[in-house]
Parts: C-alpha cells; structure tokens; sequence
C-alpha cells in the first residue's frame, strides 16, 4: 500500500515555512517526516503528517497550495547495510527513484521513496520479500 | 420585452441616425460655444464659429481634446451649466496626476442609464430577471451606471457593489440572480470562489453577466462562461463621456455597438490625428452629443480599435467598435516595448494558469526589470520540481514571444496578489523616470 505524503508549494520568501509549521502546530497535526526541495524561485514540501487530510484542508484554508502525492515507505533496521540492500533491490527490480528521504523511529529507520509508477514498483518489490507501510502503520510508529 | 430596450432607435436606418446626429451636432457645438470659454479659445485658435459646423461632415475641423485638456480646466473649466443645474458627479482616477471630475444633470444621468438599460436588454435582460450589480458604488461609474440601467430595464436590481464576495455569492444563490454586472477580473473571482465552494454551472442561476471597465481577452471570456455557465458580454464607456454604456456587446458577441444617437465616434491616426477611413485601427474619438452639463467635444480615448458598419445579424444598425487592444493607459512601455496587460493575461491563460498577475516593472541601472508575479494553482502544482520549472520555462518563453521582451515570471502563492474586488491592480511601476 502506499501513503499519502502531503505536498505544498512554499513561494520565495522569508517566513514562508515557518508559516506552515505554524498552521499545521496551531491544529495539532504531527509533522513525522519532512523534506524540502529548494529552487531560487520556489520551494516544496514533502512531508508525512499523521492526519493527511486535516493538513491539507487547513493548509488550503490558509491559501497554501497542497496536494497529495502518493509514495512507498519502508522499514529497514538501524544497522549497517540495511539501506544499501534496499536500494540494491529497487535496482534489481528496476525502479526509477525520483527522490527520497527518511525519518527514524525508535528502533527503526523508515525510508520514503517518490516513483513514477508507485503501483507497478510497490508490486515488483512486493515480488522481492518487500512490504511498504499503509497510513496506518506509519501513524502507529 | 423584446429584444431591444429602444428598438426605434437601436435599428433605425443609418440616414435617420446620421439626420439625428447631424441636428444634435450643431446644437451641441452652439451650447459649448455659448458655454465653455475654454472649448470657445480653441476654436477662435482655429478660426472656427458654430456657423462653420453644419453637419457631421464637418466634425474633422474641430479641435480635439484630451487628458491634458480634462487636468488644465480641472474642476470646472469645461462644465457648460450652471451648478444649479448640475445633480451629480462621477470621479476616476487620472493618468495624469488630477482626477477626472465628470458632471451630470438629470437629463445627463436618464440618457446614460438608458445607454446601459440597452445594454442590459440587449444580454437578454428583461423585467423578469434578477440583476446583480457588483461593481463599486460611489465616484467609480460602474455602479451607478449599471444600476439605473436595471432599473430602467425594470429588473429586480441586488446593488451589491464590489467586494465581500461571501455575501456575493449568497445574493446569486440565495435571490437568484440572474444577470450579474462587473468588471470581468471580479466575475473570474466570483467564478473561482463558486468553484471552490464545489458549485457547479448547473447549480449557479446567473445566465449572463455584463463585464467591463476592464481589458479582458477571448480566453478569459470562456473561462468565465464555462465556471458560471454564463454568455458574458462586454461593456464599455468611460467617465469622460458618461460612464459603463457608451458601446455594449449584443448576442453575436462579435463587436460593441456605440449608442451613437448619444456619441459620435471616429477613428483618428494618435500620431498625425488624420481621420482615418472605416475599417482602419486607431484611436476612438467621441464627442457627445447631447451631454447638458459636461460635453466634451472630439475626446481622445487613447483606446486603439476598429470601426465597422457590417450589418449585425442582432438587428441593430449602429456602428461597432472591436475591444480595445488596451487602453493606452494600460500600457506599459518597457525597454521600448509596448506591452498591454491583455497579452498577457492571454498567455497565462492559454498555459493553463489563473488570470491572476501582477507585473512589476523598475528601473535598475538604466535598464527595465520586467517581473511578473503569478499565482500558482493546484492544476499547475506537482510535487515535481523539475515539473514546475519547465511549466515554468514554457510560460515565460510564451510571454516572450507574444510581447517580444523577456519577463521573469515568479511563482506565487494562491490569493497573494491584490485581488480584484474592483479594479485590478494589476501594474506596479517603480521606475522613477
Ligand atoms: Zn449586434
């Protein structure tokens, strides 16, 4: 299954994202994992919220843009090699990253992994052994 | 009600529109003789009495006016009544640093609001319907204007004026309201808002809407066709001569036709003021023809457009003007280049942006800055950075090659620009030239 990460357009200017945390704080809505990519015109947030759909009605309430956009998220342990042999099998099975990021759990790490086709990579690297984590499993670490 | 407000004359035969507006001619120029010591100079200038106006024919040999004009006998220096006689007046903001200050009799205030109530029936508008009027009251000429047309028409008129678009809505919704009058930046706000609120065409009751004081293009007319499931028509008119009604769009949506039993138009070259033959662009004159308390003789809009006398399949027989390529005013000249808002409204639209920008233009060492700020949108919104750039790029080299210069284009975020509630404020000029 894959999750709903939450993206939102930051326009250019000094605040803009502190703008953000502080809507999504005001509203209670946990930010778990969160990634910004920056241009020199514009920037976006990608982040993994415990309550997608609160955020992004609230967000959009408060003029930001912000849409879902759905990933695959993994577990891998906090030990040496885990995070290579992950990716060594996005590579066997084919799969294009467009890009990722990570966020640590208490004993885990958990890897957010953007695809093109999030349907056929889920199900190639289901062929492999692999188990991506459902909204809910996500809100429960 | 039929078609038409004032059918005997909106489809007169041409020689009886040319013997009215050869009789109210002669009689104008012999009030504004009698009247105005400021007009009367200028044509002493050229040697010119009433006696040598004896029909339209000879209306090329009067002096023309402008802004320059309207600031140098600011407030009261072309007003041909006495205050006693005046009722009213309506004020725009001037390009030139004075408002322009507009005076209206009675008779003055009745010819204009029937110029609109034709308007208003010629979009379909009867007594039967719900007419919202949504531009600014007060010393702006859209809302008065539109409002007595209503009345007139016998509509059931909402004078809601511009702004709390919340409230908007609930009239349209609430009252269903049937025809909606504003300026089209405002109507493609109305129209989003709606959207937002998931109503959809079919749920909205307005069937027309009549937008002006404005440029706005074709694209943006179908836009807000589609959202409000709506035929917008066009409006036009300028303080100067009266206000919103001076020409008006009909069904064929194919040219406004100018109220010319009211308003002789002609089309002159700006730069050699030549009369031009009709067909050709250039710039649109009017004189008025019976304006009582401020007629302005041969005024320079500093509109560029067309003239046509093609017979209009509406039925009506007065002339049409095109939609003006931008008022000169809204013109922004910018590293030599002449740039018309409308452009680029054109190409945000057809790149699948909202119409809503805001160019900012200054001067940094000795040469133009051209920015223009646009909003993002949820359409035009991916998660894709590399995505977003190269909608980006493909924006600003369509700018480029409609206006010829290279803009910056800067994504901004939704409801971050001045947004339009009366006028747009769509040009920031910081150049201090
Ligand atoms: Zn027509």
């Amino acid at each position: 299954m894959s999750v709903n990460q939450v993206s939102v357009f930051l326009e250019n200017k000094p605040g803009t994202l502190n703008k953000m945390t502080e809507i999504l704080a005001r509203h209670n809505v946990n930010i778990r994992a969160l990634s910004l990519a920056d241009t020199n015109d514009f920037g976006i947030v990608r982040m993994i919220v415990n309550d997608v759909y609160e955020a992004t009605n609230i967000l959009k309430e408060e003029n930001f843009v912000a849409t879902f956009t759905p990933v695959l998220v993994y577990k891998i342990s906090d030990e040496t090699g885990t995070l290579n042999n992950l990716l060594k099998s996005f590579t066997e099975a084919d799969v294009n990253i467009e890009y990722m990021y990570a966020f640590a759990g208490k004993k885990n790490a958990y890897m957010i992994f953007r695809v093109k086709d999030t349907k056929n990579a889920e199900s190639v690297l289901a062929a492999k052994g692999l188990k991506s984590l459902t909204q809910e499993e996500i809100a429960e670490v | 009600m039929g078609k038409y407000f004032q059918e005997e004359i909106e489809c007169a035969p041409i020689e009886k529109i040319r013997e009215i507006q050869n009789e109210k001619l002669v009689k104008q120029v012999r009030h504004v003789w009698d009247n105005v010591a400021y007009y009367r100079q200028k044509m002493q200038e050229k040697n010119l009495t009433p006696d040598d106006i004896k029909s339209i024919d000879d209306l090329h040999k009067l002096p023309l006016l402008s802004k320059a004009d309207l600031k140098a006998a600011y407030p009261y220096g072309l007003l041909a009544c006495p205050l006693k006689d005046c009722v009213r007046i309506q004020s725009t903001s001037g390009t030139t640093g004075k408002r322009v200050v507009a005076f209206y009799t009675l008779k003055d205030i009745d010819i204009w609001e029937e110029c609109c109530a034709r308007a208003i029936v010629a979009a379909g508008g009867t007594n039967e319907d719900v007419c919202q009027v949504s531009y600014g009251y007060g010393l702006f000429t859209g809302g008065p204007g539109l409002n007595g047309g209503s009345h007139k028409v016998g509509c059931l008129t909402i004078p809601a004026s511009s702004g709390n678009t919340e409230r908007q809505i609930m009239f349209i919704m609430d009252l269903s309201a049937t025809i909606l009058c504003c300026t089209p930046s405002y109507a493609a706000y109305i129209g989003e808002t709606m959207k937002e609120m998931g109503l959809t065409p079919e749920q909205i009751p307005l069937k027309a809407g009549i937008f002006g004081a404005e440029a706005w293009s074709e694209e943006m007319r179908r836009d807000i066709e589609k959202t409000l499931g709506i035929k917008a028509y066009d409006i036009y008119g300028l303080t100067e001569i009266s206000g919103p009604g001076v020409s008006f769009e009909c069904s064929e949506q194919r040219g406004m036709h100018i109220n010319e039993d009211h308003f002789l138009a002609e089309i002159i070259d700006p730069d050699t003021c030549e009369v031009l033959p009709e067909g050709t662009q250039g710039e649109l004159v009017f004189t008025s023809l019976d304006k009582e308390a401020f007629p302005l003789l041969r005024y320079r809009t500093r509109d560029i457009c067309t003239l046509t006398r093609e017979k209009c399949s509406c039925g009506r027989t007065h002339v049409r003007m095109t939609k003006p390529k931008g008022r000169s005013d809204d013109m922004l000249i910018i590293r030599g280049v002449n740039v018309f808002p409308s452009q680029i409204e054109t190409v945000l639209l057809n790149n699948g942006y909202a119409a809503n920008y805001q160019i900012i233009v200054d001067r940094i060492n000795n040469t133009d800055t051209f920015d223009i700020n646009v909003e993002m949108t949820p359409d035009m919104f991916t998660d894709n950075v590399g995505e977003i750039q190269s909608r980006k790029k493909i924006l600003e080299d369509g700018l480029k090659s409609m206006l010829g210069i290279k803009a910056k284009v800067n994504l901004v975020a939704p409801k971050t620009i001045t947004r339009s509630e009366g006028k747009a404020v769509r040009v920031i000029d910081k150049r201090k030239i």
